[in-house]
């Protein structure tokens, strides 16, 4: 069964801009899908056509085998949405405003009062249920659109960049619960400009650039196709000439840190092998970049930069 | 799909929310209102005498409620939908299994509910200055609910096409106020020369007040029927010019 799957879609926006140029896309029932891309890629733009914001220009959306044209109300049903930007009534409590969403969906009372507190104890945000949204900190109003988009039990749960200005104590408490709700059996599609964060949480991924997918594949062998890892090695000691070592790209950044490329096949010994007889002696390494964000560098720098924004 | 309950949890956001700002919504009308009565009703209205057999303080009670009810009716579905865009929230009724007449029927009815509270506040008021023997009580109260009708639907057209906070003041301050004094809430159309009173006739709200003073006094310039007829057409016209612009996403989606 597809979660969702997208045919051909295109959107022109009024002002003669083409946001998306023809996007085919499937996400699984059940996967946790990440849709990256630079600003102003479209991604946005695409899930708001998914959740009936847009308008499309052309092109096929179906939820769960539900087309979005012609079975709207069941296709609505099916999905939830935390979208990028606040868009709430600030005046309005934040129990109020999970409470009538819950209605919008056509919840009876009884049950809608329960999803609610559900929900906004799954945000910690129980405590604030009758402060005026207003009032609240960047990160709780985010909070409180997860626990709007989950109050009907979606099938589908869509976040556009949910964890954007969250500190990092709640982030690590949204992957956990965006964990939990994906093994309960929701479908995740999330976006987000952290890779480190799609790369530990998503299964599938699609990278999205100038309105087209330029990859879409598992994340596993997406980051197998990675032949370089970069380490940076920080030195006891000071050395004055860059190290020759035999079968590794070595870049000096000062005289007791270097930065060495390792290809997938050599592995580390050989490495530390040469490093021990030339007498270097290193006191701790890291992963320079996240992997992630390597491949996606080179994917979206292989484009030929639009004169567009 | 349950749209009767997204109808109902729309329509109880909307009565909060005016019944929340009550010194704005419901305590002007008050004041206002009261002042005509002294004023008009009472003070100058002693001087006047008689129009078609009432006191000029009956003749303009009905006319003073029923512009209460239009001009609230108006600006709670202009000043609510319109805010809803801006700050967007319109979205949470967008993604959600709401069809748009459900959409348009929950503002409108909120609207319905804002005037027909008010007008009632008025009424109320006006029993201080005078004693109104109510003529046709169906009669009454259907205009009334007819002619909020259609003032909310036509809030809700101005909402949408709106794109600034100057855009939903001009529509009441332009046309709306200056329709209601000039169909006939203080004076007899027939008191009007020949050619003023054709061009009365042009307007929509000297219907509305005639079939609903009808209603409370007894008096009317207009066929009742006719007046009917008329704000039933109305009610119909601007319910498919909503449902289109909502169709077409105009104003509220790109
Ligand atoms: N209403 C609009 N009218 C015209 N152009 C628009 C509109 N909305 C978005 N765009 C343009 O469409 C392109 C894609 O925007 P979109 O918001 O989908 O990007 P995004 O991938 O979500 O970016 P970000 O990571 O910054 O959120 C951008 O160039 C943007 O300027
Ligand atoms: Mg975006």
């Amino acid at each position: 069964m597809k979660a969702l799957s997208l045919r051909n879609l295109r959107k022109t926006y009024n002002n003669g801009f083409e946001a998306l140029k023809g996007i085919d896309l499937d996400v699984e029932a059940g996967d946790f899908f990440a849709l990256l891309g630079p600003n102003g890629a479209g991604k946005s733009s695409a899930i708001g056509i998914i959740s009936s914001l847009v308008n499309p220009t052309s092109g096929s959306v179906s939820v769960f085998g539900h087309n979005l044209k012609t079975e709207r109300e069941k296709a609505k049903s099916c999905i939830g949405l935390v979208p990028q930007e606040i868009n709430f009534n600030q005046f309005d409590t934040v129990k109020a405003i999970v409470f009538n969403q819950a209605g919008y969906y056509g919840m009876p009372r009884k049950l809608a009062l329960q999803r609610t507190e559900y929900c906004l104890k799954q945000m910690d945000l129980w405590d604030k249920r009758d402060s005026v949204s207003r009032r609240l900190s960047g990160g709780m109003k985010r909070r409180v659109m997860i626990a709007r988009a989950m109050v009907h039990a979606p099938k589908l749960l869509i976040l556009d960049e949910p964890t954007a200005g969250v500190d990092i104590e709640i982030r690590r408490a949204m992957w956990k619960l965006m964990k939990e709700v994906n093994e309960q059996g929701t479908t995740i599609i999330l976006t987000t400009h952290y890779l480190e964060e799609a790369e530990s949480l998503c299964r599938n991924i699609a990278i999205i650039d100038q309105g087209k997918i330029v990859e879409n594949t598992d994340m596993a062998s997406l980051l197998a196709r990675l032949n370089l890892d970069h380490f940076v090695l920080d030195l006891a000691e000071s050395v004055t000439a860059m190290p020759h070592l035999q079968g590794y790209h070595v870049e000096q950044i000062s005289g007791k840190v270097l930065n060495v490329a390792v290809p997938k096949e050599a592995g580390l010994n050989q490495l530390f092998n040469q490093l021990s007889a030339q007498n270097i002696k290193v006191m701790s390494m890291k992963n320079k970049t996240n992997r992630l964000e390597q491949l996606f560098m080179d994917l979206i720098e292989s484009k030929p930069v639009s004169a567009n924004p | 799909m349950n749209h009767l309950i997204a109808f109902k949890t729309i329509v109880r956001k909307e009565i909060y929310r005016f019944l929340r700002i009550w010194p704005q919504t419901l305590l002007p009308p008050a004041i206002t209102t009261a002042l005509y009565f002294l004023i008009f009703g009472k003070l100058m209205g002693d001087r006047i005498g008689t129009i078609n057999g009432a006191t000029y303080m009956d003749y303009i009670v009905p006319g003073i409620i029923l512009m209460s009810v239009i001009s609230h009716a108006y600006s709670n579905v202009v000043s609510s939908f319109y805010s809803t865009k801006f700050q967007r929230n319109i979205e949470e009724l967008l993604v959600a299994p709401v069809p748009n007449w459900v959409i348009l029927a929950g503002y409108v009815s909120g609207g319905i509910a804002r005037g027909l509270l008010v007008g009632v506040v008025v009424a109320l008021i006006s029993q201080i200055f005078t004693d109104i023997p109510v003529n046709n009580a169906m009669i009454a109260v259907s205009s009334a609910i007819l002619t909020a009708t259609v003032f909310a639907l036509a809030g809700f057209i101005n909402a949408t096409l709106a794109e600034s906070f100057d855009d939903i003041s001009l529509i009441p301050n332009f046309v709306l106020t200056p329709l209601s004094y000039l169909g006939g809430v203080f004076y007899s159309v027939d008191m009007l020369p020949g050619i003023w009173q054709k061009i009365s006739l042009g307007n929509p709200i000297l219907y509305m007040i005639n079939s609903f003073r009808y209603g409370l006094i007894g008096i009317t310039d207009i066929d009742v029927q006719l007046a009917f007829a008329m704000t039933g057409g109305f009610i119909l016209l601007l319910t498919l010019t909503s449902l289109i612009l909502l169709h077409k996403g105009i104003g509220i989606k790109n």
